[in-house]
């Protein structure tokens, strides 16, 4: 039944490589995730407001990145973007099409914290003479903050999973990319997926873990 | 004004990719709801030595990547020898995908019904089974359903992976089409928006859906 | 000195306020007792700009509060508010609870915002609480440190929206006290309040508010003691 045998070496012996292109994977997952927070905090604020241009651009990048497929997102950074002229290497479209992803998701996320903090520490805030950025950023943005933490965690581990989709539009530095690459030259593609897999998997639990020590850190209260 | 080389045939060509990213969600999301139910209610009901194992395979199912889990169900058949085509790989590997989101979507309906609620039911005179039909299936179904919708939704999106596995689905279709016509974006625009109207209005309908639930509450 | 000159507010069409006039004195200790709905705590966020008005003036100091120039953060700063719910910041101690506003607002460095902030709590009687979560304090503990979070920024007026309304018996008297003590210190206070007994023993004036206008106005004696209008005898009827 089984004509195959498991060659484990190789596997294991280019786990160096693969373990630097799991760093790559992490760093991408990282950046994609601090620009998409940055981002998802602006698109929640548009989301609430009255500028029907604000509005509309915000639910339109909100709607567009949870209605299509992150691969097609990426498709569109590195290929459509070609069409303007704009030709971006696999690193930088794979991130900005993650980060396009995060901000999306996490804005609606943040919309939802925002909504659950009651108006009135806002107005506790501006009744001590506070302005409005002042009563947002020291009263309401730490207290969503808390609210919103574990769906963040959640998006940084699917930040994670999402840049395996690198190796799609050519990215080898990656831990996908660096696996790919070994498979095309020595066709041992279970052995060296498998490893792959591992490797992900300990890293979502990474994630995971140090931000469950992160959020026990910060919200002693 | 506008000129393109897309024909007509092309449109029918993606509309063909669409008919099979919606066939695999089909099946993924019919296999994957059933057996994410039945872990789901294991997972809720069960003590501890049962709930862990089954908890970890579940959980590494959602922590690694679907295209490593594609490529690794592609390669584990070819050990086999297995005669299945790419399209069942690809519908196995998403009905599990889902199962293990399912599972989860299952327990946390079934463990949102307040003890107190089955409790007065229990006591009057409700048997197991009836407890579990008639209040606790409504009232995790209301839990439930917004997610699962969700995670449907999802899962239809995820299809978009199996072009790694050689099946050509809407935005592998969608390659095609540009490398012959050189019009990536005029084209990857129409397959978005092909995704965008098999996604948003059941979107919609879930967040209605949810909302009034939310206000009967 | 705080003046209402007949102030006009409506919720979309429901008039709240009909035509309010009041002048209350620095020093004095005013307070303002009615049914619910009556108008009197929609008045205390006019008067610090919390709520806009429809009609009428409200000036603090000569300074008008709803007119388009006015800078009602800085207004804000001379106005401390307590409220019913004391809207404690969930995120912060009690000691920087209470920093945070000298120190953001009024531009206080790190040291002196704590010396302000440790003299008032001490004031309300919380200094063995400063490094405490305010989710670990009882409601009169932390309707206190509302009411040392506002003095912190060492107002000229305090304005009190029924701040014991919320809170069990027991924990009414801590914070009636408090007041009884800031009064006595003479801080300028409105008080809204449901506490009747309280407001004949404390204030220089009392107000009975009905329908959106100040229906009897005078001397504790006087309005509680020897009610003149029927709806005032009717409502002091009912709550005491």
């Amino acid at each position: 039944m089984l004509n195959y045998t498991f060659h484990w070496r190789p596997a294991f012996n280019a786990l160096p490589d693969m373990l630097w292109g799991a760093l790559v994977s992490l760093q991408i997952a990282v950046l994609s995730m601090v620009i998409g927070v940055v981002f998802a905090v602006f698109l929640a604020l548009g989301r609430q407001s009255n500028n029907k241009l604000l509005y509309g651009f915000s639910t339109g990048w909100v709607e567009l990145a949870r209605n299509t497929p992150a691969l097609f997102q990426i498709y569109m950074t590195y290929f459509g973007l070609g069409s303007f002229g704009i030709h971006l290497d696999s690193y930088v479209a794979l991130l900005a099409g993650i980060a396009f992803n995060n901000a999306g998701y996490l804005a609606e996320t943040f919309r939802g914290g925002l909504r659950a903090i009651p108006h009135t520490q806002t107005r506790a805030a501006r009744s001590l003479g506070m302005t409005a950025p002042q009563a947002f950023r020291l009263i309401v943005l730490p207290q969503m903050f808390r609210i919103v933490f574990y769906p963040m965690t959640n998006q940084m581990v699917w930040a994670l999973l999402m840049t395996s989709l690198g190796v799609t539009v050519g990215l080898n530095t990656d831990l996908t990319g660096v696996t790919q690459d070994l498979n095309v030259r020595t066709f041992r593609t279970f052995e060296f997926f498998a490893i792959a897999a591992v490797i992900y998997y300990l890293l979502a639990k990474l994630i995971t873990l140090s931000s469950r020590l992160f959020a026990w850190r910060l919200f002693r209260y | 004004m506008f000129e393109t080389s897309l024909t007509w045939n092309d449109i029918l060509f993606l509309l063909r990719g669409a008919g099979t990213t919606l066939t695999i969600t089909f099946w993924a999301v019919l296999g994957g709801t059933i057996l994410g139910m039945l872990f789901g209610l294991i997972r809720a009901t069960s003590p501890w030595w049962v709930n862990a194992p089954i908890g970890f395979v579940l959980d590494i199912l959602r922590s690694v990547p679907l295209l490593i889990q594609f490529v690794l169900a592609n390669s584990f058949k070819s050990i086999l020898k297995l005669q299945v085509s790419a399209f069942t790989v690809g519908c196995v590997v998403l009905a599990l995908y889902t199962a293990a989101y399912c599972a989860e979507i299952v327990r946390g309906g079934i463990l949102a019904v307040p003890p107190t609620t089955r409790r007065a039911a229990r006591s009057l005179g409700m048997t197991y089974t009836q407890d579990l039909t008639n209040i606790v299936f409504p009232m995790a179904l209301r839990v439930a359903l917004p997610s699962w919708i969700g995670l449907t939704l999802g899962v239809m999106k995820d299809t978009a992976l199996v072009l790694w596995i050689g099946i050509v689905e809407l935005l592998r279709a969608s390659q095609v089409i540009v490398t012959r016509i050189q019009e990536p974006l005029f084209v990857l625009s129409i397959a978005g928006l092909i995704y965008f109207l098999m996604s948003f209005p059941i979107a919609r309908l879930g967040a209605r859906l949810e909302k009034r639930w939310r206000e009967n509450d | 000195m705080i003046e209402l000159k007949d102030v006009r507010k409506s919720f979309g069409s429901l008039e709240v306020l009909k035509g309010v006039s009041l002048t209350v004195q620095k020093g004095e200790v005013l307070s303002v007792i009615g049914g619910s709905g009556s108008g009197k705590s929609t008045m205390l966020m006019c008067i610090n700009g919390l709520e806009p008005i429809q009609g009428g003036q409200i000036l603090v100091d000569g300074t008008d509060v709803h007119a388009r120039g006015t800078d009602l953060n800085k207004l804000r700063q001379k106005i401390g508010i307590v409220f019913q719910q004391w809207n404690a910041f969930p995120h912060l101690t009690v000691l920087e609870n209470v920093m945070l506003a000298p120190r953001k607002v009024l531009g206080k460095s790190k040291k002196e915002a704590e010396e302000i902030a440790v003299k008032q709590l001490t004031h309300v009687g919380l200094g063995e609480k400063l490094k405490v979560y305010p989710s670990k304090l009882s409601g009169g503990q932390q309707q206190r440190m509302a009411i040392a979070r506002a003095l912190a920024m060492s107002p000229d007026y305090m304005l009190f929206d029924e701040v014991t309304s919320a809170l069990d018996p027991q924990l009414v008297g801590e914070v009636l006290d408090t007041l009884k003590m800031l009064s006595e210190e003479g801080m300028t206070m409105i008080l809204v309040t449901h506490e009747i007994r309280f407001a004949r023993d404390v204030s220089d004036r009392v107000a009975f508010f009905h329908q959106g206008l100040i229906h009897e106005i005078g001397k504790p004696e006087q309005v509680i003691g020897n009610p003149q209008k029927p709806e005032t005898i009717e409502f002091l009827k009912s709550v005491l």
